[in-house]
């Protein structure tokens, strides 16, 4: 029996650094007519924090009066640091929904973020070696 | 959830806290199609019990009816699985595996973006499943090594044999794994690393 064969991709040569525009095909729509998908609240205006599903989020004070039961419940939970991820499960909300409570808090100065490490184009070679020591200790 | 009860909305148990020293996350996405195995490798290898993040996402059809706001979009939650592992006092590892609708990896804002690389787990009885995810992460440059969960009624190839059928450039690491076994999970994520660090090396990481 052979295997099913796949045809590798090139790297797309967009100047602006940009990923492609995703277009998902519409399930019984032969002619490929593009359906548009995005995240809620992701598409009109308003300010969002540049937050990632691993930043780690600290909180600064106790859930001040002011706070809202969700502003307290997030305070409550990241007395020690917590990645927006664990926020979201733990509170049962949406990423983004987190994302926009998150970008409240961090304005009025109720939480602090801590950014991920992302990927760079020139490696950092000593967090990579840290990350193999740590894994061969699993 | 009621928030007006946050008092007693369940966290992370005291031995689950990460030291007030974690300064930095960093993430590896686990991909593959549906039942090949990612749920499976991110609890073998995580620290704490997986746990699972949504995001709610809308479709529009264009041309269709494209008001803005206009009422006619549905809503859809996609559920991903993830795991941790600390790696030291400061810095803390993510493992996510992707979502069962496969439409909706590349629209989670920061899924990929950012990730130190992925894990591409194929099945052989269905190693088409794993063909779209592969090329996307090659168009964006994001670096990935291929895993082989080896189910006991898959049909079993030579790994040469599937990296030609897979097209796999020849630096990309392919290697047979159990993603139930810690150990077998731990060399896989391993092999990412030193594939990651080999790019380093040669500058070559885009
Ligand atoms: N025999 C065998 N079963 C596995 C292996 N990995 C996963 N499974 C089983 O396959 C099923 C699907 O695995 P799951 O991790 O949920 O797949 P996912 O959809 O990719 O998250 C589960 O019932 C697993 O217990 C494996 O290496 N060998
Ligand atoms: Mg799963």
């Amino acid at each position: 029996m052979t295997p099913p064969q796949r045809q590798r991709r090139l790297p797309a040569q967009d100047p602006s650094g940009r990923p492609p525009v995703e277009r998902a095909p519409v399930p019984g729509n032969p002619t490929g007519n593009p359906e548009r998908l995005f995240v809620i609240g992701g598409e009109a205006g308003g300010e969002r924090a540049d937050i990632d599903l691993v930043t780690l989020i600290v909180a600064r004070t106790e859930p001040p009066a002011s706070a809202t039961p969700e502003q307290a419940a997030l305070l409550r939970l990241c007395v020690a640091p917590l990645s927006v991820a664990e926020l979201s499960a733990y509170l049962s909300l949406p990423f983004s929904v987190v994302t926009v409570l998150l970008t409240e808090m961090l304005a009025a100065e109720l939480v602090q973020a801590r950014a991920p490490i992302v990927r760079q184009k020139v490696a950092d070679r000593s967090l990579l070696e840290a990350v193999m020591h740590g894994l061969q200790r699993l | 959830m009621d928030f007006k009860d946050s008092d007693t909305i369940p966290g992370p148990r005291t031995e689950d806290r990460l030291p007030h020293t974690a300064e930095a996350a960093v993430k590896i996405v686990i991909a593959g199609g549906f039942g090949v195995g990612k749920t499976t490798m991110v609890g073998s290898v995580s620290e704490i019990k997986p746990l699972t993040t949504e995001e709610t996402m809308t479709q529009a059809g264009i041309g269709v009816d494209d008001n803005y706001g206009s009422p006619s979009k549905t809503a859809t939650t996609v559920a991903m699985d993830f795991g941790r592992i600390s790696i030291t006092d400061q810095l803390v590892l993510y493992l996510f595996g992707t979502p069962g609708q496969e439409r909706f990896w590349f629209l989670w804002n920061g899924l990929f973006e950012g990730a130190l690389g992925a894990v591409v787990l194929v099945d052989t009885r269905r190693l088409e499943v794993s063909f779209d995810v592969m090329g996307r992460l090659e168009e964006r440059g994001v670096p990935f090594v291929v895993a082989v969960n080896s189910f006991p009624d898959a049909p079993r190839y030579p790994l040469s044999e599937l990296r030609t059928a897979l097209d796999l450039a020849e630096e990309i690491p392919i290697m047979e794994c159990d993603v139930r076994r810690r150990a077998s999970s731990r060399d896989v994520l391993m092999t990412l690393m030193r594939f990651l660090h080999s790019l380093a090396m040669t500058g070559a990481l885009t």
